[in-house]
């Protein structure tokens, strides 16, 4: 294992271990995102759905899924099939080190679930606030349905929804830390291995540097991006 | 024969018989006004002529061409409406226009849009042109030629609703309408909006206006309509509305305002 023959040494080592975990913190936020953010759209497309069956399904999910710990849902989707199945889950997968690559997935899947329903509640709140007025003035000019949603509508959805979307995106930064509970090595893990194996704690605190930066950099990016809307709007 | 032709306009909202049989006719160049309590009806009689309610029954004729028949379900496709619609322009009380766009933009995108959807090869470049000039010249009419590029937050209330007029004109509609233009303004910006509406009187728009402005009603319109509980309760010139109405709803109606 690591030597640690001194203060500085260990601080480069622990740096790169972090860093490690952290490629996989990336990892699993980038990717929940570009799944999450499509599949919440459909999620709020179909809970505004006029087939009443739809849509009371699609709340009801959300409603649930919003209602519950997300590391109830990691657990769950990680462990139960497992359990269900009777065999582990490791019995069919590739490993990454000594994890099973399964696990990553199963928390990506949960990850996916859980913010897409965050995210649709977010982007159906931003539809609705759109004024009624807004379609009734695209109507009588002669715009169609598609015109109007693109040319129109969409750009204030996006800027309706960037400040709720920011906070979201930010709270995932830090939430990318439960995947260390079904073993899935993020830097949080890698942290806690250090510990456990090293006996060193200061690298648990270390972490924190690495979740500040990125969320100054997530908030910085959305500040941006409300500045270069927020000029429409008093 | 009358511009506009509405015969038997009848709408419910479920249960709630919101137009009971309307019938109207207005000449090219004439001035109506619609007034009446609120919840008569006014609102969604001019919804219904441009199409942002289907009317249950009825008849709307342009120039003795009918655009509208509540029996054919014909008139109800998107297609026959996108058409019919284009012959009203609509003026919202809330102005309603496109916080993103610049003014000029607000009033050239639906043209553009429009435009572009008939002719696929149109040179873009010199249409633009050509709808940016013809935007220039509307904002001067109503005199905001200086702030075509400013956004609509930057305006106040009665320069929002002076652009979404010249919006409207924009698609040269053949009957321009107005629900309530003037009430979410206070009295100042009133004035400056039934001014441009006045103005284009002047120079013979047709027009629809639902308002609450007795005086403007009185002064600028050929011919009102009184409405009451879904239906036209008493029309003719404003002389004989103002000064000699006849039905009691009307009388206490006048009395109320004064
Ligand atoms: N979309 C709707 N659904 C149900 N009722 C409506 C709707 N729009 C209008 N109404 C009802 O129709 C009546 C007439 O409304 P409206 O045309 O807005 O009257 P006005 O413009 O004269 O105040 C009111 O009683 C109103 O509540
Ligand atoms: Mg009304």
């Amino acid at each position: 294992m690591l030597p640690f023959p001194n203060k500085m040494q260990d601080f480069i080592n622990v740096t790169i271990k972090l860093a490690e975990g952290f490629g996989t913190t990336l990892a699993l936020f980038f990717l929940t995102l570009v799944f999450a953010l499509p599949l919440a759209l459909l999620f709020a497309v179909l809970s505004r759905s006029r087939f009443k069956p739809v849509s009371l399904i699609m709340r009801a999910f959300i409603y649930i899924i919003r209602g519950t710990p997300l590391l109830l849902q990691l657990m769950i989707i990680v462990y139960l099939p497992g359990i269900v199945f009777g065999a582990p889950i490791t019995k069919w997968t590739v490993f990454h080190g000594n994890v099973p690559l399964s696990y990553f997935c199963g928390a990506l899947f949960a990850f996916v679930i859980n913010y897409a329903c965050y995210f649709a509640e977010i982007f159906r709140g931003g539809i609705e606030n759109i004024p009624k007025g807004q379609y009734e003035a695209c109507a009588v000019l002669g715009m169609t349905k598609s015109e109007t949603f693109f040319r129109v509508i969409l750009l204030q959805v996006i800027r309706n929804i960037l400040a709720p979307m920011g906070n979201e995106i930010v709270t995932l930064v830090k939430d990318t830390a439960l995947a260390r509970t079904v073993a899935v090595t993020e830097m949080f893990f890698a942290a806690s291995e250090l510990l456990r194996v090293n006996f060193i704690i200061w690298p648990l605190f270390y972490t924190g540097v690495f979740y500040l930066l990125f969320s100054a950099l997530v908030t910085a990016f959305f500040n941006v991006c409300e500045k270069k809307l927020g000029r429409y709007y008093k | 024969m009358a511009l506009l032709s509405a015969k038997g306009i009848k709408k419910d909202f479920g249960d709630t018989k919101v137009l009971k049989g309307i019938d109207l006719s207005l000449d090219k160049g004439e001035v109506l006004s619609i007034i009446g309590s609120s919840g008569s009806g006014k609102t969604t009689l001019l919804r219904c002529l441009n199409f942002l309610e289907t009317a249950d029954e009825g008849i709307i004729s342009i120039n003795d061409d009918v655009i509208f028949d509540g029996s054919d379900p014909v008139f109800r496709t998107e297609k026959s409406i996108l058409k019919g619609r284009l012959h009203f322009g609509m003026v919202f009380q809330q102005y309603n226009l496109f916080p993103q766009y610049s003014v000029k933009r607000n009033l050239t995108l639906a043209a553009e849009l429009n435009h572009l959807r008939n002719n696929k090869n149109a040179d873009k470049k010199k249409l633009r042109e050509e709808l940016d000039d013809k935007a220039s010249s509307l904002l001067s009419r109503i005199g905001l030629a200086d702030k075509q590029d400013n956004f609509p937050c930057e305006l106040s209330g009665g320069q929002q609703q002076r652009v979404a007029i010249a919006r409207a004109l924009m698609l040269t509609p053949d009957i321009l309408c107005f629900d309530e233009p003037t009430s979410a303004l206070d009295p100042e910006l009133t004035k400056e909006v039934l001014k441009v509406i006045k103005d284009l009187k002047d120079e013979d728009t047709t027009m629809i206006v639902v308002t609450h402005e007795m005086n403007f009603a009185r002064n600028v319109s050929d011919n009102v309509i009184f409405m009451y509980n879904g239906k036209i309760e008493e029309q003719g010139s404003p002389e004989a509305i103002f000064d000699d109405p006849k039905s009691p709803v009307l009388k206490s109606f006048i009395a109320d305002d004064k």
